[in-house]
């Protein structure tokens, strides 16, 4: 995949896999599109078929007129059967048997002789990938010599044996110069380290976790106190969900910038926090890489379900900031962001991944940090500002804006108060009082109505001609925008509206609002951003159409094309 | 700038400790609790521990969870901030607040059903990560707010107000403690304050995880006959075996102790407690000796009060996660973010 990276030619890779740690097959999926597109194809061309176990299911896999490459040293032919496309026999384990010694040395060299293979019948560089090699063992250079022989016996072999290369295959471009590949996970644990956060707390948990191996990684290289060799971070692993929450909302009380990276069944172990959160108005910052539920779900198969738990987590009226990232370049620029909005509005940020993003490797633009980036600390007094004042009031709405002043521990006397998720008026006292409560209550929502103002708007696509449009949001983002592609070859137009926050921007409203059909394209069962769109801006539910796609693979552009001409063919407008 | 509020003048004659702040300085809004309930005792105890200690009051952090204990932050030093937060929960808020800045004292006040039940997990997580706190419980083995139900430090036999008695093995958070591995493990009485104060004193100057567990009445709901943790049970039960004094740093050891009775330790800020020995027998330095005596006398019914296991030298979190002495919460971001030419080039691992 790096290879043809480096041939200049756009590619992107999914890893589909079981929950298991050792001895189930695994599929690893590369898509080359001179276009760029990032989503799934669903369409095999190539396959390298290296599991016996599988290889009736990944012969059926490949599209009419594509290849399967086999192990061919024991003959499976009863097993291949289809005419429409090519069978190419390479006996892998026999070239490894002949050249390699023990038993490991021959199974690992196997999965590398097939690279020699399918980069002679694609007419992939060998020397970008020699190159490759050797960046990968630069600190093992006596493996170079072994991985390097591999794959000249699967190069070779496949160019003495068959017509190399295939009429399908790769040739150099000049489209990757200014992109990285990169997954979700590392580009948000890079952006939390960026964004100058200082305690991660956290439970081990699928998808989530290369997030916080990711930020430990890069605060190991980055922050460490020259002069004292002391670290500058700290990672906490918790003894559960509950615990990772409580940590991230005592860290963030006490003005560290703070986070937990966690997965749905995390969310809602972390609800009653969260809700604490909300109401006693403490900046928190969430990450949830989504994975298919309910209840345990497939662990390691995306979705997008958690919409509706992490809008309104917790018990109470209780409701919360979402952002939503659809790339791994979105997930960089999002963690200060999400720091950014938790601080400034006092209340949970949670930033919605899918195990789509924070697990596959994306082409995405060259990450740049802005030197001129301030950290917006939110409404928080000093000492100086406290010595001043004659009294200071925790939830007292001075501007207007919903969003009262804080004060940290050990600033100063005058800025103490108590914390306290029970009923409290606006000066912060205790109360059981009908009126008092409820106007915190209330200006919660006015601080609510800031939110929408000041969260990050919507991506549009709009041409006044088309009648119809797509919202989506997050990884589906891809899928759509490809869809939008093939189905402009049909002349049929859509606009074209990806969602990136919740509470919803005025700009969604009125994307609703210009069209007389908006379908909303999303990777859950039950239409949860359907629903959040109806409840939260009070869209005309006539006019949105579901298009849902919700079995664990990433979203494709086929499906969205296949589902929208569907509806059309049913009487829609387009 | 001086950050000490001036103290109100209740009573001209009021000793004043060395920031000048008199014992009312410390105080907190009125209890709600029920009239003679062991929690009001108990902070009265810690308002003048932190009194005498000289606690600056917005440099303590009140950290609690839910239950009539968990209320009790309240009705102490009102310019300290407190953190009343969810049930259980108490100790990972503790965590991550200490997290962020090690600078501040906690203190955590938490009951048996708070920390026993519902928030054991967190009880026994925090004292592995010897979170450097003073972690009190309010123990008189019942839930008050709903009315009486037991929680888990309920005795066998313990007899409640209505129903059966309790017929399964109790918590002990002493003997829990210890097995975990905490640093600083006490027990005493609401209604002793002379053992509980010096009690306090140490726990809140000890640098890791130190426990007070405190045998707390409720008058209410657990305090008649059959009771194990009634006034009168605990006054007629009550077994001391160390009590102590504690000597802030600096301060010359005035007390006279008879030989082989006293033993002074010093702490990591320079501070000094002076054991006193009650009962010969026990050594509060070995964990293993410390478990079989408590185990013997609960047997026979006492309850084992004072200081019952010290550990100066294991460090605490900070410590044992290398980090920086700077508070985190204070580092500017000059200091934790690489710049755009690093990002630049560490991108060039994923090409």
């Amino acid at each position: 995949m790096k290879s043809i990276f480096r041939m200049g030619i756009p590619v992107v890779g999914k890893n589909y896999f079981p929950s298991n740690i050792q001895g189930l097959p695994t599929w690893y999926e590369i898509r080359v599109t001179g276009a760029g597109y990032q989503s799934r194809s669903n369409r095999v061309d190539v396959m390298v078929a290296m599991n016996a176990q599988t290889y009736t299911q990944d012969m059926a896999d490949v599209a009419p007129g594509g290849w399967l490459i086999y192990d061919s040293t024991w003959p499976r032919d009863q097993l291949f059967n289809r005419k429409d496309i090519t069978v190419i026999g390479i006996p892998f384990s026999k070239l490894c048997n002949e050249n390699f010694d023990g038993v490991r040395a021959r199974i690992l060299m196997k999965n590398i002789a097939y690279v020699g293979t399918v980069a002679a019948l694609l007419d992939i560089d060998l020397d970008v990938i020699v190159k490759l090699l050797q960046e990968t063992f630069a600190a093992k250079a006596h493996l170079i010599d072994s991985n390097m022989q591999a794959i000249r016996l699967g190069y070779d072999y496949a160019n003495n044996n068959v017509i190399c290369p295939l009429p399908m295959h790769v040739e150099p471009m000049d489209k990757t110069s200014n992109s990285v590949i990169m997954d979700g996970n590392t580009a948000a644990g890079l952006g939390c380290m960026y964004a100058g956060a200082t305690v991660g707390a956290w439970y081990p948990i699928t998808p989530s976790t290369s997030l916080m191996d990711a930020f430990r990684s890069f605060c190991s290289r980055y922050r460490v106190d020259p002069e004292t060799g002391k670290n500058t971070y700290a990672i906490i692993q918790a003894e559960d969900e509950l615990a990772a929450i409580g940590m991230v909302v005592g860290a963030a009380w006490n003005g560290a910038r703070s986070f937990t990276p966690t997965s749905g069944p995390g969310i809602s172990l972390m609800s009653e926090f969260i809700g604490y959160a909300y109401y006693a108005e403490i900046p928190t910052v969430i990450f949830n890489v989504q994975r298919t539920g309910p209840s345990t779900g497939m662990p390691t198969r995306t979705q997008q379900c958690d919409l509706l738990s992490c809008a309104y987590a917790s018990h109470g009226d209780t409701k919360h900031v979402l952002l939503f990232p659809s790339d791994p370049e979105e997930c960089f620029y999002m963690a200060p962001k999400a720091f950014d909005m938790a601080e400034r509005l006092q209340t949970p940020v949670m930033v919605m991944s899918d195990l789509d993003i924070g697990m596959n490797d994306w082409m995405v633009p060259e990450l740049e940090w802005d030197e001129s980036y301030v950290p917006d600390r939110g409404k928080v007094l000093n000492a100086e500002q406290l010595e001043e004042m004659d009294k200071f009031y925790r939830y007292l709405d001075v501007d207007g804006d919903g969003i009262p002043y804080r004060t940290l521990p050990g600033v100063h006397p005058k800025g103490a108060y108590f914390t306290r998720g029970s009923g409290h008026t606006k000066l912060g006292a205790y109360t059981e009082d009908a009126a008092a409560y409820q106007d915190v209550v209330d200006r919660l929502l006015v601080k609510w109505e800031t939110a929408r103002g000041i969260l990050p708007g919507p991506e549009i696509q709009y041409s006044k001609f088309n009648k119809s449009g797509i919202i989506t949001i997050g990884s589906g983002g891809g899928a759509c925008k490809e869809a939008l592609d093939r189905l402009a070859v049909e002349d049929i137009g859509l606009n074209y509206c990806r969602i990136r926050s919740f509470p919803f921007n005025k700009d969604v409203a009125d994307f609703i609002e210009q069209h007389d059909v908006v379908y909303v394209v999303e990777q859950n069962r039950d239409a949860q951003l359907r629903t959040l769109l109806i409840n939260d801006i009070e869209a005309n539910q006539r006019k949105l159409v579901s298009l849902l796609h919700y079995n664990g693979m990433p979203i494709n552009s086929g499906f969205v094309v296949s589902r929208v001409l569907e509806e059309i063919a049913k009487g829609r407008t387009a | 700038m001086s950050y000490i509020a001036k103290p109100k003048i209740t009573h001209p004659g009021m000793p004043k400790n060395k920031l000048g702040l008199t014992s009312s300085d410390y105080e907190g809004t009125v209890s709600t609790l029920c009239a003679g309930c062991g929690h009001d005792s108990v902070t009265a105890a810690i308002i003048q521990a932190v009194f005498e200690l000289g606690v600056e009051p917005h440099m303590l952090a009140k950290m609690s969870g839910i239950g009539c204990s968990s209320k009790t932050p309240a009705y102490f030093v009102n310019q300290a901030h407190g953190f009343n937060s969810v049930h259980g929960r108490m100790p990972s808020v503790t965590t991550g607040a200490n997290a962020a800045n090690g600078d501040l004292m906690y203190i955590g006040v938490s009951g048996d059903g708070d920390s026993l039940s519902i928030g054991v997990g967190q009880f026994v997580h925090a004292i592995r990560r010897n979170i450097n706190m003073c972690y009190v419980i309010e123990n008189n083995g019942v839930y008050g707010l709903t009315k009486g139900q037991f929680s888990a430090s309920a005795d066998i036999g313990s007899k409640p107000k209505k129903g059966e008695p309790n017929n399964q093995e109790p918590i002990d958070p002493v003997s829990t403690a210890l097995s975990l591995g905490a640093t600083y493990i006490a027990r005493s009485f609401s209604g002793d304050k002379e053992q509980l104060v010096p009690l306090l004193k140490g726990a809140l100057m000890h640098r890791g995880f130190a426990l007070v567990d405190i045998v707390s009445p409720c008058v209410t709901f657990n305090d008649h006959e059959g009771s194990t943790k009634s006034y009168a049970h605990t006054r007629q039960f009550y077994h001391h075996v160390i009590d102590i004094d504690y000597i802030p740093p600096a301060e010359e050891i005035k007390a006279a102790y008879a030989e082989g009775e006293a033993m002074p330790i010093e702490m990591h800020d320079g501070s000094t407690i002076v054991l006193r020995k009650v009962d010969k027998d026990y050594d509060l330095t070995s964990r293993a000796s410390a478990f079989k005596y408590l185990r013997e006398h609960f047997n026979a019914g006492e309850i084992t009060t004072g200081l019952l296991y010290l550990d100066e030298s294991r460090a605490e979190m900070h410590e044992l996660m290398g980090n920086i002495n700077t508070p985190l919460s204070q580092l500017p971001l000059e200091e934790l973010n690489p710049g755009s030419a690093e990002l630049k080039k560490l991108q060039n691992r994923y090409r």
